[in-house]
């Protein structure tokens, strides 16, 4: 059965070079439009400013990645259950419900004399916990009853979003200790510019004046945290049996199961999963803020979701990446810096965001018509 | 000689429907049986009754002398029978090396045997050697399921069942939807599975098919077996005849 070598060998050499071009191209574009968008970012903010002003600074990268911690960290949940063709719309509520949980619950033990430390490590496991039952829950209705996961997450998104408000009674749970302060802002590395400067390690110089206003925090706590998950994230799902059967059950659920996948447990395990990253999002958010907000992931839901969609992320399942999301994260938050640093009007984002989605999608189909007809001849 | 397969008297029913009235089936080593029987003749449902998907609600199956039950379809393929589908279970989006071992992945231990990656080298070897005892070439092994012709998608699937050392193996269909070549070699590798002394049970509507790689021919009818016979000892014609139930075998007459 020798066809498909012969099948390629017949395509002449330079259509198959375009053919490759082509599938280049739609491979990297998002790399290049992020790289285009940055430049032209820098150029225009410059320029507008008369040079008072950059883009590509230090402080301001560090503000683009602490913009994509919750949108990147939902997104890569949402990732893994996009593969195996679900989707998971009760992220944003369950970020909520996380940061009410966790800010609560380091009140509470503080109220009663528990040691700071240990306070904001239960209150963040707390937090986590309770993110991922409701994930638990959706998953477990999703994979034995069999319903469409769009109307399970979307119910169990206005669970979240009832309880997170029940619990916090619609106001924000302050009272956080420093620690809680320090989770969400301080960094791993602390730079001073300047004739003066330096770089410090993990604590922050005792500085004053102008010397503070010129200290930069590089790879804040959210930041790092988030990366970590990025690569364990990475790694499982390109590198593991675990991964490669979320692709299986994305591609051919019925093949999985055929293979002996056990597949109801990998699709609960997977919506599990995607509730925790978002819980996580939502304890970094109680860090970032002092205070647990279950309004605090509502409107990064769509944000995340737009991400994935733009890292390439097949909404039929069975195809995506990692990396991909990350590109996509990255993509949404340098257009809403940069045009924020142009003065255009806030609004602006969201068509912009809209119209990247529906670009992105097209190019994706694009590649596939264009290689589709070189493939027929 | 034993029988590799042996069904006694199957019934499956579905609510008032018996999909699968009082069946009887031998399968030995190293032959090919016909299973053929016009739409709605139960023989996707006797297949998916011994196959482990559905489970018979009368009568036994021994398998290499040993009575057996199949709760899921794994068992029957930890058991080593091996069904390859109309609809072939492959992902799509998976290659042709990932598809081979889906379902078991041969993996690699590290940190005393704390993280598990992929045995990516191994996978491709492995297919690769299980593919040229075949005569199956592919351009590469990551080339996706979906780039490729019926008839290599059906290779693939075979390839799948010889590796994982099938002792009989199933086919629903293997001819559907395929060009004339394609379908020449898939009966090729019926040969050789033959050849190999690995029986298969093979589903088909085409007759011509069934004639060319089959030593035994068993017709179905509205659920019941009517008749068996030696493919040399019988023709087409009669073979229709029985198909649409104008001929009877368990018929008193």
């Amino acid at each position: 059965m020798a066809t498909g070598s012969q099948g390629v060998a017949a395509f002449p050499s330079r259509s198959a070079r375009q053919k490759q071009l082509v599938l280049v191209f739609s491979r990297v574009w998002a790399w290049v439009f992020l790289a285009g968008l940055t430049a032209f970012f820098s150029a225009s903010v410059s320029i507008q400013s008369h040079g008072d002003v950059n883009f590509l600074t230090i402080r301001n990268s560090q503000n683009i990645l602490m913009a994509i911690v919750p949108v990147l960290l939902m997104g890569l949940g949402q990732t893994f259950v996009v593969i195996a063709a679900g989707i998971d719309l009760s992220v944003g509520w369950i970020m909520g419900l996380s940061s009410v949980v966790s800010a609560l619950v380091i009140v509470t033990l503080i109220d009663k004399g528990t040691n700071e430390p240990l306070a904001i490590a239960i209150g963040c496991l707390a937090g986590i916990v309770a993110a991922m039952i409701p994930g638990l829950i959706s998953g477990f209705i999703i994979a034995k009853l069999r319903i469409p996961s769009f109307i399970v997450t979307l119910g169990m998104s206005f669970i979240a979003r009832g309880i997170a408000f029940l619990l916090s009674g619609g106001n924000v749970v302050g009272g956080q200790p420093q620690g809680v302060r320090d989770l969400g802002n301080e960094a791993l590395l602390y730079l001073i510019s300047g004739p003066n400067g330096g770089l410090y390690f993990l604590r922050a110089p005792a500085v004053t004046g102008e010397a503070l206003r010129q200290l930069d925090r590089i790879l804040q706590w959210p930041v790092v945290i988030t990366f970590i998950l990025l690569l364990i994230m990475l790694f499982v799902l390109h590198k593991t049996q675990f991964g490669r059967h979320i692709y299986a059950i994305g591609g051919n659920r019925e093949a999985a199961l055929r293979a002996g996948i056990p597949v109801d447990r990998h699709i609960i395990v997977l919506y599990t999963l995607s509730a925790a990253t978002a819980g996580i999002a939502g304890v970094l958010s109680t860090a970032r803020f002092s205070g647990g907000s279950s309004i605090a992931g509502d409107p990064l839901l769509l944000s995340s979701i737009a991400a994935v969609i733009i890292g390439g992320v097949s909404m039929f399942g069975g195809q995506g990446s990692v990396s991909g999301t990350l590109i996509g994260a990255l993509i949404i938050a340098v257009m809403t810096t940069g045009l924020v640093m142009l003065n255009v009007q806030p609004f602006w984002q969201y068509i912009v965001v809209g119209v990247i989605v529906i670009l992105a999608v097209l190019i994706d189909q694009a590649r596939d018509l264009i290689i589709g007809r070189m493939e027929t001849g | 000689m034993e029988p590799m397969l042996s069904v006694r008297n199957l019934v499956k029913r579905f609510g008032g429907l018996t999909a699968v009235n009082h069946v009887s089936l031998d399968v030995y080593p190293g032959e090919v049986v016909g299973l053929v029987g016009d739409n709605a003749a139960g023989k996707s449902t006797l297949i998916k009754c011994i196959s482990g998907v559905y489970q018979a609600d009368e009568g036994e199956i021994f398998f290499q002398g040993q009575r057996i039950y199949f709760a899921r379809p794994m068992d029957a393929r930890r058991a080593g029978i091996e069904t390859i589908y109309q609809d072939l279970a492959l992902a799509g989006n998976l290659g042709v090396s990932a598809n081979i071992f889906m379902g078991r992945e041969v993996k690699r231990k590290y940190l005393g045997g704390v993280v598990h990656t992929l045995d990516e080298t191994f996978m491709y070897a492995a297919s690769q050697k299980v593919l040229d005892t075949l005569d199956i070439r592919f351009a590469n092994l990551e080339q996706k399921i979906e780039k490729l012709s019926g008839g290599q998608r059906q290779a693939v699937a075979i390839a799948r069942a010889v590796y994982w050392q099938a002792k009989l193996m199933i086919m629903d269909e293997p001819t559907n939807n395929l060009g004339v070549v394609e379908q020449r070699k898939v009966l090729d590798l019926i040969g050789k599975l033959r050849e190999e002394q690995v029986p298969v049970i093979l589903i088909s509507h085409t007759l011509p098919d069934v004639f060319a790689v089959t030593n035994r021919i068993v017709v179905m009818h509205r659920g019941r077996r009517v008749a068996e016979k030696r493919t040399s000892e019988t023709n087409s014609n009669e073979i229709v005849q029985y198909m649409m139930g104008a001929l009877d075998d368990t018929r008193v007459s």
